[in-house]
């Protein structure tokens, strides 16, 4: 484990963005984001939650698949070429950290998602421990433990130092690739001093999780084995009420994997076929030449929760497709979101 | 820039199509067209089993599902009877031979021609387009005979006009022994003395015995009521195979449009056995 100055992460970031592309949250227009970083640029550590998820890093909001040319009658086809630059996201947090699990699951299993693959044997992710979990937070209920969020560099930021901890192989790269940074802005401090720091201040965020007012929800009646009943569930019907339709939820949730496929007619210069975040709370998601099998939001709204709590679950050993990172409650703005859904269907209110 | 659609040495994604090349147009209904595809070098573009569909699309256009007509047995092209419907099939039915669009599969599982169904007799009923799966299926069991027991044909459409491939079935599968036929149109029309009515009280009427195993394919009201009729004469569930149709986009599972409970039509569909269905939410 490291110790460096915070004083010194400009540094650090330089060193890393000297040999690849280093995605930061970063503070534009009042609001935090991942984005890719320059050198001198300020970025934004503190903030616990950035609006849109890391996902972007993995799975573009939008992405060219292949340009596609018509020239006298012949048909051409040119593949994007695929991530080929080595890259690292840093400050992802717990919660995000394991949506990327959650979208492995649906890109890498067969057959694989090239373009998403690519980008992940290409990036390398150093997470950070969240200091001030929010009211919002309920990862805990995930079995996910945010103060110590895992990746292939753990992370924390404990008063003015920052606590670096390699756990595999592409973490142990990179910390070698940055050795000469580390250890000159490193604070010598002796290595059970530093775990004993680290160990303190993962008990405190522990204590402030198991406080949070959603960090004990009663998960037990999402099973496989409810689909039907939770279906049929009349709930649904006071559930759903309030919802727009605007899609903010998909949009912000870092394990939403939903995409479209679209054309882009440039002309002369032929057609981009391109993918793009999608939402199952459109009418027009399921929409066909010759009809629609959810025609009311009432199902659009259902399917986007059954898929998170149970039918995923039912695909993948009982994971979740929720990791509690709580941008859904924060941001909806009709005050839904998957909190609500999991007391009222669980039974709690 | 590569021309084959391999992408050169670099891998490609499964979402990368293939080019095909129009061979051949058939015009079977006044809006269903039969197009006959091959690779630029001639050849068929994959294999395939018989309820698999593919991703056809004409760039700038659009992309959509369409199941593959063919059979597998034929070792020459592709075939995809297209319905007129939208903006795509519209494109496609004013295309000619010669032109070219981009194909990309075979996708989803296949009716289990190679283990449920072989030995079984078999009942075919189709309404309308739904005829386009089952002939890829007739067309591999007519060319392995020996391998299947008995097989009728039970086969619909709103009027003798809208019988797609009607030709090979009167020339080529009502003629084939231990092969029967039945066409059904649902209204009286001038030139036609074959039955009239629709398929599932068709169906009734033919009084068929229940050794049968069934593969039911056609609009979403008649598949239900055939459904009815076979349970209504005996059949059971298990007994009966069918085809989902949903908005794909991606065609492997990823893109969220065809899920339905734990299942994503396009890949563990289109073809279920209707006692699965049973288990699904009812979403199709
Ligand atoms: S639940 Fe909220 S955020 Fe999601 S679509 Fe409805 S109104 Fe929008
Ligand atoms: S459903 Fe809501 S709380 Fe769960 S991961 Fe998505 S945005 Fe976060």
């Amino acid at each position: 484990m490291y110790r460096i100055e915070t004083a010194g992460l400009a540094e650090l970031f330089a060193a890393i963005s000297e040999t690849q592309d280093l995605f930061l949250p970063l503070r534009k227009a009042d609001q935090t984001n991942y984005g890719l970083w320059s050198e001198g640029e300020p970025f934004d550590l503190d903030t616990l939650k950035t609006v849109k998820s890391a996902k972007d890093c993995f799975f573009p909001q939008s992405e060219v698949l292949y340009r596609c040319k018509s020239e006298d009658g012949k048909l051409s086809i040119d593949p994007q070429k695929l991530c080929d630059r080595a890259f690292v996201v840093f400050g992802m947090r717990a919660c995000d950290v394991k949506a990327v699990e959650v979208l492995d699951n649906v890109f890498l299993s067969e057959p694989v998602d090239t373009f998403y693959a690519a980008r992940r044997e290409h990036g390398t992710i150093v997470s950070l421990a969240c200091h001030e979990p929010e009211e919002t937070c309920f990862c805990a209920n995930f079995g996910i433990d945010a103060a110590a969020p895992g990746a292939d560099v753990e992370t924390w930021i404990i008063e003015d130092s920052l606590y670096w901890k390699p756990l595999t192989e592409k973490g142990e790269a990179l910390t070698e690739s940055l050795k000469a940074v580390l250890e000159s802005t490193e604070k010598e401090t002796p290595a059970e001093e530093a775990e004993k720091t680290v160990a303190e201040e993962q008990e405190a965020i522990r204590k402030i999780i198991e406080k949070l007012p959603l960090s004990h929800l009663d998960l037990s009646r999402f099973k496989p084995e409810h689909t039907m009943e939770l279906f049929d569930s009349p709930l649904w019907e006071e559930l759903y009420k309030p919802c727009l339709a605007c899609g903010t939820c998909t949009f912000v949730c870092p394990t939403c994997q939903c995409y479209d496929i679209r054309d882009f007619d440039g002309g002369k210069n032929g057609v981009q076929r391109y993918r793009c975040w999608d939402s199952c709370m459109y009418s027009d998601f399921t929409m066909m030449a010759h009809g629609n099998m959810r025609t009311s939001q009432i199902q659009r709204f259902r399917q986007r929760f059954m898929h998170k709590l149970v039918y995923y679950p039912a695909n993948y050993d009982g994971l979740y497709s929720c990791v509690g990172c709580g941008r859904c409650v924060s941001k909806c703005p009709a005050s839904l979101n998957i909190v609500k859904v999991i007391k009222k269907l669980g039974g709690e209110v | 820039m590569c021309e084959c659609s391999c992408g050169g040495k670099t891998k490609t994604d499964v979402l990368i199509p293939m080019i095909g090349v129009i061979t051949d147009i058939r015009t079977e209904t006044p809006d269903v067209k039969t197009f006959r595809v091959v690779g630029r070098d001639g050849r068929k573009l994959f294999e395939h089993m018989p309820g698999q569909c593919a991703m056809v699309s004409v760039p700038g256009v659009g992309e959509a599902m369409f199941s593959i007509t063919s059979s597998p047995t034929n070792t020459e092209f592709q075939e995809f009877s297209i319905k007129r419907c939208g903006t795509l099939t519209d494109y496609l039915h004013e295309m000619n031979v010669g032109e070219e669009i981009t194909v990309r599969g075979p996708y989803g599982n296949a009716f289990p021609v190679e283990t449920a169904l072989k030995g079984q007799n078999l009942l075919f009923i189709a309404g309308g387009i739904g005829l386009a799966p089952l002939r890829s299926v007739i067309n591999y069991v007519l060319d392995k005979r020996d391998n299947y027991g008995t097989i009728d044909i039970l086969y619909g459409s709103r009027s003798k006009d809208d019988l797609v491939q009607l030709k090979e079935i009167q020339e080529v599968w009502a003629k084939t022994p231990g092969v029967n036929v039945y066409l059904t149109i649902d209204r009286e029309q001038e030139g036609w003395d074959g039955h009239v009515g629709f398929v599932p009280s068709y169906l009734k009427e033919l009084e068929f015995a229940t050794d049968k195993t069934v593969l039911v394919c056609g609009p979403p009201v008649m598949i239900k009521f055939s459904l009815q009729s076979l349970i209504e004469m005996g059949f059971e569930k298990t007994q009966v195979y069918t085809t989902l149709e949903l908005r794909m986009k991606c065609g492997v599972g990823k893109c969220g449009r065809c899920n339905i409970g734990s299942k994503y039509v396009c890949k563990d569909g289109p073809v279920f056995r209707c006692d699965e269905i049973d288990e699904l939410p009812p979403e199709y």
